[in-house]
């Protein structure tokens, strides 16, 4: 037996060595300290994600993946090369982030990874891929620790174009109070991070400016009935709920506290996890009068509708993008393209090599990006969401809604 | 009566009847704080009943398919919540082209019926084509053996529709006659939950009828009771199994729609809570009957909508409605304990379960 | 003879619309098109090819299996016939799918998939193409059975090596980028995707020609059974050699390969605990996370610094996170174990989703961390060594591992094993027989719930956080459907059900977004042929296939009497 284990082995090894050819020495000598990527002619630059791609919260990691599939598609090529892009599946938890990011880690021929859907994800899997020298930009990250200067779940090369719950939920509490004049909110997540601590920054800064918090109420995203709990939080008679859910459970929300008697003319309120054609139609008639925060799009390109949505209707061959942070991850996937075009050497042999401690440094630099969430300008420790945070509200059959605030 | 009660009694039924007791402690108290707090008028507690209420139509619907199969073939059709969801998947489109063609609302009851058709149509098709595949070459297995492929199938369907269908939102367009409501005592009641709440009465008394009254439901009661007798009695046993189950999915398609009227998304996932749900209604009505699903349906209903409040409020437990699944499945635990046999049922869990 | 024969054409001709349907299915999930990425032999053809053709092949080959004793000119027939039919339902999607717009309804349904079905060549061609090989497929099958046993299996094992090399060329480059010298040739083999043509046929040769030429050796004597002493020296080499290999894989294959291992290996842990449950005992849990939440949340409890002014270290916390999964089994057991079956299942999955809902919940936010979960919990430390990469961790699982299925191969034995036997196999005659039943379910249920809080300890100690969202439902499907592939009740079975479901997802990314499709497939296949899976336990075997047994027995025994009445 291991006679037999050892001949074929030895045969592979020669006839391999036969086979293999001979590479030529590069010209190009590496300085960077993280070292660099070389991608041989030919060849594609090697991008990745980890984003949520199978069970029950796959569609906010494949329509990320759409975007920037959308992007590689619209850009073509980079320098003459190709881009390919795969990834693993980060679960959208903690378990799954580790695995991706173990994953990933290994191969030495990624420049960037977009990811993660999930900050629970990127907690655990943006240390390893930062070890790894990687570039990681996160489409849906709003975690506030994640780019908190100093906070252990910082970490060198990570940057998000998703807004710091910080900045929105503050944003949306300071409209409630200062532009609609209500004293009395509730809020309702649902359980997940990007909810819970949303709701939470407007909890403490409503109340900081004078208002009082009513309820605090929790559903579950897959929950259809939301009439009772909205019947509760009715007794405590609130005049506006900020409601920082996803489409699904928001529209339905939103459609069903019109018949809950009391909320008639309360005002509701969601973030940009509700900024999506989706709700116009899953909420219908009731969507009139809702309001939303998201980045200022008053440059909200036309290349949106133009340009970005038809290419991804043919890439994915739905209607309506699935999910939200679809354009989040186009605008990263150009925010790389951009910083590899502006640090990687070719050599004349058509040979790219990618610095990549120069790359982290060019995302970094990235100022006044023209996007379609905005003009996006990245802080040293990594937010680069434009941080100008606009307030629109729909009407029935329309979309985009209408920007009213500020 | 050989021993006496204190030789009878054993730690199980010790430890089981103290924490019972704390429950209902808790829930007691909780409910008499709640009351004395006074944040809720008795219109609040009107209008949560009836929301609980319209919510126990829906389980009920689901509930009748479950309690069908069970009562015939003693398992858990695992796969019905997937059958639930196939068929209004599928109509969502149906009902989509007909937006397009302008059919919807110049047309409401044609375009209904061709909704409910196809619905109906669909679920039954994957109803029988679960029974055929998964279930019939295991009618001799041991019990665990067909729950498993249930859960198999549950699975491979609900993938298998994400595939097809992909895994975003489908929205099913709104019907004009069913906006509004109407006002019955001073009591607003939307036209929806009355659909939902008749819809699921007059399909009980449908499927109450086939069972009793019926040759079909003669042969079915029989295939329950014993198959190889039924067999010998000239009853063909598979053919009569595959007709329940093409029932059980017709009142899953049609049960469907209703759920679509009263919330208008269609995805993928939409057959699994639902599901466990309207199987845990089935079992607090005592599985098997068509009259307790019915039943337990609105008792699970009505305990979500207006538990949370009552119970939990007023031991002063924040975002309360988070643990409605918690109460439900709570109930149904102590139920299955004290009254294995649900609150209509038959004794038949010690024996044949 | 001949009218049985000429009676198989209906049938034939059902299994090739079955076959096609299939591959229909496969095209529109978008299994193709995903899979269609990944190249076997770089540009010849690509996974997604195998995929929509597979279904031809192996249909044509367990149809003609089954119907063996045919001429030779029959089987090619059939064969043919089986292909021709399935490329026909093939060739009909791509004509809908060409003609109509199906995208409203099937998503799958691009121009890109029918690209692929005709073979990025114009349509009629490209049908013409799509029709032949469908058919080739079918007398490829049929051929097995035509061409000597020695060549066919030759064939049969290149291929299947050239498919599994091609398809884990990721895999097999990271790992052998550590081997040093061997990295170079390795890697000449393979193209950006997949094996370069000569790649491929170079593997095909060498695994080919190996086999047939190792099954044309006569068995040699070494290979004859040997004497007892040397047997048992044998044994213990064996086991030695694979605790060695066990011990050195993380520092060969390196971390992304640990990292797959740490998950089988907490799969396995959990696997042993549950198969105690349901393969032992016979009862149906379908709440096991909750107990694996429990463990977790117990270790982050005591040993976070975020939610305890005096935190513990792991090796402190781990007895308490032992005993409250005890006490939780003991607690959950006692209302539920007077039912039976499908109760028990139904309300076992009512407690695990209480569990997470009480995680989650906003109430006990202060002292579970709520949705935000809890971070920084303790990392096992032995000496001065902290177990914190996922190449230290994997020897902690390891470890727990080895103990714990060292205790359920004990378990298994004991007087307490057997009677959780007799209590699965017919609990009132157990009952009968003086057995208490409600004490040794509880048993079962309380080490079932010990393993997997172990499991549990360990996941939260290696990611340092824990959330409620990695509580769900799935986690007690995966570990369910691993014991029943691997077998129930059989302790070797959950280490292949492990290694087979929790590790091919890992290797193979584009099989992670169809993972639960194939798991549910593989549950309902699995039950239907092999009820006793992969690596099945003895006495199970035994019970499922009791009514084949005794009709064999009665068959013997009919065969003897009569032989017997002819000898007189």
């Amino acid at each position: 037996m291991f006679k037999r284990t050892f001949a074929l082995l030895s045969i592979l090894v020669v006839a391999s060595m036969i086979l293999a050819a001979c590479g030529s020495t590069p010209a190009y000598e590496c300085t960077d300290p993280l070292g660099c990527v070389d991608v041989a002619p030919g060849e594609p630059i090697h991008l990745a994600y980890a984003m949520v791609i199978s069970g029950p919260d796959e569609t906010l990691g494949i329509d990320s993946r759409t975007g920037v599939e959308v992007a590689i598609a619209l850009k073509g090529q980079v320098l003459g090369h190709d881009v390919s892009l795969t990834g693993e599946d980060d679960g959208c938890s903690a378990e799954g982030g580790q695995a991706a990011g173990t994953k990933l880690a290994a191969d030495p021929t990624i420049v960037a990874v977009f990811g993660t859907s999930c900050s629970s994800a990127a907690r655990v899997a943006v240390p390893l891929l930062s070890q790894a020298g990687f570039v990681i930009v996160s489409a849906s990250n709003t975690a506030p620790d994640l780019t908190r200067p100093g906070d252990p779940n910082q970490h060198p090369g990570y940057l998000r174009t998703a807004h710091n719950d910080e900045i929105q939920g503050a944003a949306a509490a300071r409209f409630a109070f200062e532009k609609m004049g209500v004293k009395k909110a509730a809020t309702i997540h649902d359980g997940s991070l990007y909810a819970e601590s949303l709701q939470a920054v407007f909890a403490k800064t409503f109340q900081e400016l004078g208002g009082e918090i009513t309820t605090q109420e929790a559903v579950d995203p897959n929950a259809t009935d939301f009439k009772s709990v909205l019947t509760s939080i009715a007794a405590g008679g609130p005049e506006f709920i900020y409601l920082p859910i996803f489409v699904k459970a928001g529209s339905l929300i939103t459609r069903q506290a019109k018949e809950v008697p009391g909320l008639e003319n309360t005002y509701l309120m969601g973030a940009d996890g509700m900024f999506s054609p989706d709700v116009v139609e899953g909420a219908g008639d009731a969507v009139e009068g809702l309001f939303v925060s998201s980045p200022d799009l008053a440059a909200f390109s036309a290349d949106y509708q133009t340009v970005f949505l038809p290419k991804y209707k043919e890439l994915s061959g739905v209607d309506s993008p699935i999910s939200i942070f679809h354009a989040h991850a186009f605008d990263a996937a150009n925010m790389v393209f951009a910083a590899i075009e502006k640090v990687a050497v070719q050599d004349e042999d058509g040979t790219l090599h990618i610095p990549r401690q120069a790359l982290r440094d060019a995302m970094y630099a990235t100022k006044d990006f023209p996007g379609l969430t905005g003009s996006l300008t990245c802080t040293p420790t990594g937010d680069c969401a434009d941080p100008k945070i606009a307030v629109y509200e729909y009407h029935v059959g329309e979309y985009p809604p209408e920007r009213i605030w500020p | 009566m050989l021993r006496t009660w204190r030789q009878r009694i054993t730690i199980t039924d010790i430890v089981v009847w103290t924490i019972g007791f704390a429950i209902a402690v808790m829930v007691v108290y909780g409910s008499a704080k709640t009351l004395a707090l006074g944040k809720y008028t008795t219109e609040t507690w009107i209008d949560l009943s009836i929301t609980g209420l319209a919510l126990g139509g829906v389980y009920a619907l689901i509930a009748l398919g479950y309690t069908l199969v069970y009562g015939i073939l003693r398992m858990i059709n695992f796969a019905h919540s997937e059958v639930f969801m196939s068929g209004p998947f599928t109509a969502a489109f149906a009902a989509e082209a007909l937006v397009k063609q302008g059919l919807w609302n110049t047309y409401p009851v044609l375009s209904l019926l061709i909704v409910l058709t196809v619905s109906a149509g669909v679920s039954a098709i994957i109803a029988i084509l679960v029974e055929r595949i998964a279930y019939r070459p295991l009618r001799h297995a041991p019990r665990l053996v067909p729950l498993i492929t249930a859960i198999g199938a549950s699975f491979f369907l609900q993938y298998t529709f994400r595939g097809l269908y992909g895994s975003g939102l489908k929205g099913y367009p709104e019907m004009e006659i069913f906006k509004g409501f109407w006002i019955i005592a001073g009591i607003r009641v939307f036209k929806t939950q009355a659909a939902a709440i008749i819809g699921a009465v007059v399909l009980m008394l449908i499927l109450y009828a086939i069972v009793q009254k019926t040759k079909m439901g003669k042969a079915m009661r029989s295939v329950s009771e014993d198959k190889e007798v039924a067999a010998l009695m000239g009853i063909d046993v598979d053919r009569t199994i595959a007709t329940t189950f093409a029932l059980g999915g017709v009142a899953a398609g049609l049960a469907g729609i209703l759920y679509l009227l009263l919330f208008p998304v269609a995805h993928f996932y939409m057959g699994f809570f639902p599901g466990l749900k309207a199987f845990t209604a089935a079992v607090l009505g005592g599985i098997g009957n068509v009259p307790g699903a019915f039943l337990g349906a609105m008792v699970l209903g009505l305990l979500e909508s207006v538990g949370p409040s009552l119970f939990l409020d007023g031991l002063g437990i924040p975002a309360a409605y988070q643990m409605k699944d918690a109460i439900a499945f709570t109930i149904l635990v102590f139920i299955l304990i004290f009254r294995p046999s649900g609150i209509l049922g038959e004794r038949l869990t010690q024996a044949k379960a | 003879m001949q009218s049985q024969n000429t009676s198989l054409w209906k049938p034939a001709i059902q299994s090739g619309l079955i076959a096609g349907g299939v591959a229909v299915l496969l095209s529109l999930v978008g299994m193709v098109a995903t899979f269609n990425q990944r190249f076997i032999i770089s540009g010849v053809f690509s996974m997604g090819q195998v995929i929509f053709l597979a279904p031809m092949l192996l249909m044509s080959y367990f149809f003609l299996r089954k119907t063996m004793a045919l001429s030779s000119q029959k089987i090619v027939l059939y064969g043919l016939l089986i292909g021709v039919m399935g490329g026909l339902v093939l060739v009909l999607l791509v004509l809908l799918g060409t003609n109509f717009n199906l995208q409203a309804m099937f998503i799958n349904s691009s121009s890109k998939l029918y690209d692929i079905l005709t073979f990025n060549q114009p349509l009629a061609p490209g049908l013409m193409i799509l029709l032949a090989l469908s058919a080739v497929m079918g007398v490829l099958a049929s051929g097995s059975f035509l061409i000597p046993p020695r060549i066919s299996a030759a064939v049969i094992q290149g291929i299947t090596w050239v498919l599994l090399v091609g398809l884990l060329r990721d895999l097999i480059i990271t790992v052998t980028s550590r081997w040093g010298p061997l990295a170079g040739p390795v890697k000449s083999l393979f193209a950006v995707s997949g094996l370069k043509p000569l790649g491929a046929i170079f593997l095909f040769a060498l695994i080919s020609g190996l086999y047939y030429w190792r099954n044309g050796k006569p068995v040699s004597p070494a290979q004859k059974p040997t004497q007892t002493k040397d047997r048992s020296l044998l044994f213990w080499a064996k086991w030695a050699g694979l605790i060695i290999l066990l011990l050195l894989l993380p520092p060969i294959l390196g971390i992304f390969f640990s990292d797959i291992l740490d998950t089988v290996f907490m799969y396995i842990l959990m696997g042993i605990g549950l198969n105690i449950v349901v393969g032992f005992a016979g009862l149906l849990d379908l709440g096991y996370v909750a107990f694996f939440a429990i463990g977790a949340y117990t270790m982050g409890v005591l040993t976070s610094p975020e939610l305890n002014a005096d935190p513990m270290t792991y090796w402190q916390a781990l007895p308490f996170a032992m005993i409250a999964c005890v006490v939780a089994g003991l607690i959950l057991g006692l209302p539920v174990l007077k039912m039976r079956g499908d109760y028990l299942a139904i309300v076992t999955l009512g407690f695990g989703e209480i569990v997470r809902l009480l995680a989650l919940s906003d109430w006990l936010r202060p002292w579970f961390g709520g949705s935000q979960g809890i971070q920084l919990i303790a990392q096992p430390v032995i000496g001065n060594m902290v177990l914190n990469t996922q190449q230290e961790l994997y020897y902690l699982f390891l470890l727990g591992v080895g103990i714990v299925a060292f205790i359920a191969w004990r378990l298994r034995d004991s007087r307490m094993g057997r009677t959780w036997m007799a209590i699965r196999e017919d609990e009132d005659v157990a009952i009968a027989m003086g057995i208490n039943h409600v004490a040794y379910k509880l048993m079962a249920f309380a080490t079932g719930a010990l393993f997997s809080g172990i499991a549990g300890t360990i996941f939260a100690a290696k990611l340092q956080s824990v959330y409620p969202h990695s509580m769900n439902f799935l986690v007690s499907i995966n570990v369910l459907c691993l014991i029943i592939i691997g077998g129930m009740g059989s302790i070797p079975g959950v280490f292949v059900g492990s290694l087979v479901l929790m590790g091919s997802p890992e290797l193979l990314r584009e099989f992670a977004e169809y993972r639960y499709l194939v798991y549910g497939a593989l549950l309902v296949v699995m039950m239907l042929t092999r009820p006793e899976g992969l690596w099945p336990d003895a006495r199970r075997k035994l019970e499922l296939h009791e009514e084949e047994l005794e009709a064999e027995a009665h068959v013997l025994a009919e065969a003897e009497t009569s032989a017997m009445k002819s000898a007189k």
